[in-house]
């Protein structure tokens, strides 16, 4: 038992760093659950790599890589609206585009300078264990605000990852919620890359949702199993980490993804699904 | 009310005019069907209708605004549906989405909300399926319950594109009826349709071919000179006993033609 609790306990830096990872959980099970019925993978995907010029030119002047990330973030999501509004060129295009742009940029700016090559890795992998007391404060709050749009916006997200043409009829501007649902990305990225990486963000805004899409019937329970899932596998990485002296949140995408596939194993054993169809009780009709 | 007044509208997408010209009223408790082959632009109007494409000349006035300017009073079965199958969705959620119009962002569903739901699915007689997810059903059934959340709206025009597609006869008989409920109710309603069998019965039908074919009385407008020019094939049915009981076949390459049918060999 001393084992599975202990580390939190006696190290306060654990502590924040759980903390942290259950901050980070709740706002991408949220938001990751938008990204991935909506398939907006590759944006978040894209905007979790593309801030990284932003972040390196912001430590390279000595500002808040928070606030470079912000930048870059809002340099993607315009040039992505950019390309795809003046071209019929398709949205993957366009963000494949930026994000290779944005990745290349990052990389040139930090090897301009070479004098934080080790600041690449820690904005790639984070440095969960090294979370301060003032990152928490930010992230509940970014994490709270989060979690509150999504509650208010509510109806017009479930309309959109319905159909966005039902959101417009129904009076809800889809490409104002659809803008609100790409920053409220970019603000869970931006805000957790410090302690977790944008390797972990990009994990965390996918494997935990994709799971409850497994498992769930209805969007909200979604979101909860997204944030035990995710939740989880910050503890047992953080618990990985601290024991086997492996690399936190490396260990935490790992667990998250692999919750995912013993999830998916165990469903598709349980209900071989189009394999029988179902007989339906009104119309006798036998669902494919 | 007047559900939709359309003045020298033009239909269409930016450099590309689908329909020009069109002139038509619908009153409340009008009906119209439109009739035509797939790219003769039934659904660019459908979608101009409700405000998702912007009209590209003349005016037009739905619900006395302008187009999208109304959704709490109108009610939109499109012909595709985007997801539907990751979702994690019940049917009842999917038909009590026809509330959220109304309640806004915050506004809390009442008692009469949740009746006006489960009254749209034992309409649809899918009220057994109520908590089955949207993934489970057929399609069938799936359109059964996407008619159920437009009945749900309670609206005053009420808008279908090719509501029967996938639906079986018992769905396509309630489907009937409680449209028809919906007109006696005082709703307008217009439907893309390529059932000509339907369409008569409608107060007025529109036949499009990329322009204005026809527009009037369902008796006036089907005729097999008219289906000639909308669809470019009619074969007449010898053994048709009503007026407008014709087997229309699209024209996909070539002139038109007329095939008439000869009675089978005794």
């Amino acid at each position: 038992m001393e084992v599975l609790v202990e580390p939190f306990v006696e190290s306060s830096f654990m502590f924040r760093a759980l903390v942290a990872g259950v901050l980070v959980a709740v706002a991408c099970a949220v938001i990751g659950t938008f990204v991935v019925l909506r398939g907006l993978a590759f944006i978040g995907d894209a905007l979790a790599h593309g801030v990284l010029p932003g972040i390196a030119a912001a430590i390279l002047l000595g500002l808040p890589g928070m606030l470079g990330a912000a930048l870059g973030a809002v340099v993607m999501i315009g040039g992505v609206t950019l390309v795809t509004s003046r071209t019929r060129l398709s949205s993957d295009t366009a963000i494949g585009l930026l994000f290779v742009a944005m990745l290349a940029l990052g990389v040139v700016i930090v090897s301009a300078t070479g004098a934080f090559q080790g600041d690449l890795l820690a904005i790639l992998f984070g440095q969960i264990l090294g979370t301060s007391t003032e990152q928490l404060v930010v992230m509940a709050i970014a994490t709270a605000v989060v979690v509150a749009i999504a509650l208010v916006a509510a109806r017009p997200f479930l309309l959109l990852s319905f159909d966005p043409e039902q959101a417009d009829v129904a009076g809800f501007s889809s490409r104002r919620y659809h803008a609100l649902m790409l920053l409220l990305v970019a603000l869970t990225v931006v805000v957790a890359f410090q302690t977790v990486g944008t390797l972990l963000v990009f994990g965390m805004l996918l494997a935990p949702a994709a799971t409850g899409a497994l498992v769930a019937d209805r969007i909200g329970r979604m979101m909860i199993i997204g944030v035990v899932v995710g939740s989880l596998s910050t503890y047992a990485g953080l618990l990985a980490s601290y024991w086997f002296d492996v690399a936190a949140s490396a260990t935490i995408v790992l667990i998250a993804v692999t919750i995912f596939f013993v999830v998916l194993a165990i469903s598709s054993v349980r209900a071989p699904r189009q394999a029988g169809g179902r007989t339906d009780p009104v119309t006798g009709e036998t669902a494919p | 009310m007047t559900a939709i007044v359309a003045r020298g509208v033009g239909i269409g997408y930016p450099g590309e005019v689908v329909v020009p010209d069109i002139d038509l009223t619908v009153p409340a408790g009008g009906s119209l069907a439109l009739v035509g082959t797939n790219g003769s632009g039934k659904s660019t109007l459908i979608r101009t209708v409700v405000g998702l494409l912007p009209a590209l000349a003349g005016s037009l006035s739905v619900l006395d605004t302008r187009p999208g300017k109304a959704p709490t009073r109108l009610a939109y079965l499109s012909q595709f549906h985007a997801s539907g199958y990751i979702l994690p969705i019940r049917a009842v959620d999917v038909v009590g989405m026809a509330r959220y119009a109304s309640l806004g962002l915050l506004g809390r569903p009442g008692g009469e909300d949740r009746d006006v739901v489960e009254w749209a699915m034992e309409t649809m007689a899918i009220d057994e399926l109520r908590r089955r997810p949207m993934r489970d059903l057929s399609g069938g059934q799936r359109q059964r319950v996407y008619l159920a959340k437009v009945l749900a709206h309670r609206a005053d025009l009420i808008i279908l594109d090719e509501p029967t597609a996938g639906l079986d006869a018992g769905g396509r008989e309630r489907y009937l009826d409680a449209f028809a409920a919906e007109l006696q109710r005082g709703a307008a309603l217009v439907t893309a349709t390529h059932d000509i069998a339907e369409a008569v019965e409608y107060h007025q039908v529109l036949l499009l071919a990329r322009r204005v074919v026809a527009l009037g009385p369902g008796r006036d407008v089907l005729t097999p000179d008219r289906l000639m020019e909308t669809f470019g094939i009619v074969i007449s049915d010898p053994h048709a006993e009503h007026v407008g009981r014709f087997t229309v076949a699209e024209r996909t390459h070539g002139s038109p033609q007329t095939i008439e049918t000869r009675p089978p060999p005794a």
